[in-house]
């Protein structure tokens, strides 16, 4: 403040110059900014927030067959789609379907990682061999499960090695009772997804320091159970917290496998199907699609903010 | 020193001993390997038989004859083009793939680098829409898409997907990351933000790219949902639907459907062999942040 004081007539002068290559700068440095962004920007905006502010506008619509209504309903759409058996099954089966796949999932990958963090040998090998179904589709997936391995028939993998043992064939997806479906669901997404997670414990399992095993271990702590419990676990939660998110929202938007395996069955329909045959299938009803796609969404936001409360997920993202 | 080799024994023991002995784990993890293997030999053990052995009476691990002619009959089949799936689905995996990288780097690094007022609330739309998830609003899209009338067109199948939040975001991330020095030193030399993007940051980043590059061919390729809904026409039908389209045929051809999977299957495997070390990368780098 003082020597800006003692230098007087002199101040106004530099200090607009350097205001005016301040503000050339700053003009110079949006314009960047919306070089690099703007595409982008522009393209979300278009092909994100459009449809769903479209999506929300059309769900108080009568909009059948047209996606320019003009009779407002209010929130009859939001009425029938809650009251629809079929939406609320679909929850219920997304909830099964969760229930099986995530710890199961959970588990699988980790123990995978576990034992091809341990191997010595053939260790880039193995790691290839469980990863490779990722580069697999789940329609190509779907195809092997339902013609090939769960095919109902005597031809089947399946019915050919519970045939070994004396067992009857077994009519894997077309009964629902006993529901032997999901064992074809929760295999074939097991299968595809286990190596993926697998690959993300690795990368943790790495990180964890040498020294604490070492320390451990002075400390006498058994090689085995007790570190696992202690050591690897506690330091695999950040890890572990954002597979079991992950495979929470992948289960959730279920689709690929269901539409495949399931095809006309009135049962287990996640709520993506559900809303498939809603808005695209025969009644073509975008205003009542729109409203479970609302639904759907708000649900997930929820689900997402909650998980990462309960679980720290924020905190994990703080210690990063 | 003396202290600390006894004790990087011991963890070594620590590490590989346990109640999986050295021959026990290895059984364990071949048993897994071959489980694991399994859905890819049925493809090739189906696509290489006849029809007759398939379905036979008895269970037949492997061909009693190789039929390799199978390799063309998917291409000759009436009830599904099965070729120009084959060209739909490299198309749009391709252009995907080039789009994406393209506007959601350059995105990510305006977000990570250049200084601006409202960059923040940019961001913030971002991370917005990292909440909705995209197989959610298939709705909304395909209301937007067929309104542009594009709707069986390779534009309608490419284009909305190219605005990926997420993919912006893990740019962003990465160039956060991205040594300062490097850029300066091109800025001081009189570059702009743009020619120093392309001459310094990209030719330095191209293991990020490539990583990134091979997660989106693969999640292009292997897309069901989204093709479904804009492939009304068979013409516009992509490797999966067609795929799909199989399994609602009325005759069963077992040995042409599994023949068309192992096609299908086929560009992914050789990108997964040769690209596999970024493929890991990506995997790593996308999934802890997600």
């Amino acid at each position: 403040m003082a020597t800006t004081t003692t230098r007087g007539p002199a101040r106004p002068a530099p200090q607009a110059a350097h205001t005016s290559r301040r503000r050339s700068l700053g003009t110079r440095n949006a314009l960047n900014f919306w070089l690099f962004t703007g595409p982008f920007l522009i393209g979300l905006i278009v092909f994100v927030f459009v449809p769903i502010g479209w999506s929300v506008w059309l769900s108080f619509f009568d909009a059948r067959f047209t996606v320019t209504p003009s009779t407002f309903i209010g929130l009859d759409n939001y009425r029938t789609v809650l009251e629809n058996p079929n939406f609320t099954d679909s929850l219920v089966t997304f909830t099964v379907f969760a229930a099986f796949i995530v710890p199961i999932t959970w588990g699988l990958s980790l123990g995978l990682a576990l034992m091809v963090h341990r191997l010595r040998f053939l260790r880039a090998f193995f790691r290839s061999v469980f990863f490779l179904p990722t580069a697999c589709s789940y329609v190509a997936a779907s195809l092997i499960w339902k013609m090939s391995i769960f095919n109902g028939v005597r031809f089947g993998l399946a019915n050919t090695v519970i045939g070994w043992f004396g067992f009857d064939n077994v009519a894997w997806l077309a009964d629902p009772d006993p529901p032997w479906y999901w064992l074809v669901l929760v295999t074939l997404r097991l299968w595809l997804q286990a190596g993926f997670y697998m690959i993300l414990f690795l990368a943790a399992l790495q990180n964890i320091p040498a020294e604490l095993y070492e320390a451990a271990a002075i400390d006498g702590a058994r090689p085995g159970f007790q570190t696992f419990r202690y050591i690897t676990l506690p330091q695999l939660r950040a890890t572990s917290t954002a597979v079991i998110l992950l495979l929470l929202i992948a289960a959730y938007q279920a689709f690929d496998e269901f539409y495949n395996l399931m095809g006309k069955a009135t049962w287990g329909q996640p709520p993506l199907v559900e809303l498939y045959k809603v808005a695209l299938g025969e009644s073509q009803d975008y205003g009542q699609g729109s409203a479970g796609a609302v639904i759907l969404t708000l649900l997930i936001c929820v689900v997402t903010l909650f998980q990462g409360r309960i679980l720290g997920f924020g905190r994990a993202e703080e210690a990063r | 020193m003396t202290a600390t080799t006894p004790s990087s024994d011991r963890s070594r023991r620590v590490r590989h001993g346990g109640p999986l002995g050295g021959a026990g784990l290895y059984l364990a993890v071949a048993v897994a390997a071959l489980l694991f293997l399994l859905p890819f030999y049925l493809i090739v053990r189906n696509a290489l038989m006849q029809d007759q052995e398939i379905t036979g009476e008895d269970w037949k691990w492997w061909p009693s004859h190789i039929r390799l002619s199978n390799v063309t009959e998917p291409f000759h089949d009436l009830t599904v083009d099965f070729g120009r799936s084959l060209v739909n689905s490299a198309i749009v995996a391709v252009l995907s793939t080039v789009g994406t990288l393209l506007v959601c780097s350059l995105a990510g690094y305006g977000l990570a680098r250049i200084p601006y007022r409202h960059a923040n609330k940019v961001f913030y739309a971002v991370l917005v829409t990292l909440m909705v998830p995209t197989a959610v609003t298939f709705v909304p899209g395909f209301v937007l898409v067929s309104s542009l009338g594009w709707v069986d067109t390779y534009r309608g199948l490419i284009v909305p997907g190219l605005f990926s939040g997420f993919t912006c975001f893990l740019f962003r991330q990465y160039f956060l990351g991205f040594p300062k020095e490097l850029e300066e030193a091109a800025r001081v030399d009189g570059l702009t933000y743009w020619s120093a993007y392309w001459r310094v940051v990209v030719p330095n980043s191209l293991n990020f790219f490539a990583a990134m590059a091979t997660i989106t061919f693969i999640s292009g390729w292997n897309a069901f949902l989204w093709p479904l809904v804009i492939g009304q026409d068979p013409s516009a039908w992509t490797v999966q639907v067609a795929l799909s389209s199989y399994l609602t045929n009325q005759t069963v051809n077992y040995h042409l459907i599994f023949m068309a999977t192992a096609l299908s299957i086929l560009p992914l495997v050789l990108v997964f062999l040769f690209l596999q070390r970024w493929l890991v990368q990506g995997v790593a780098q996308t999934g802890i942040k997600g």
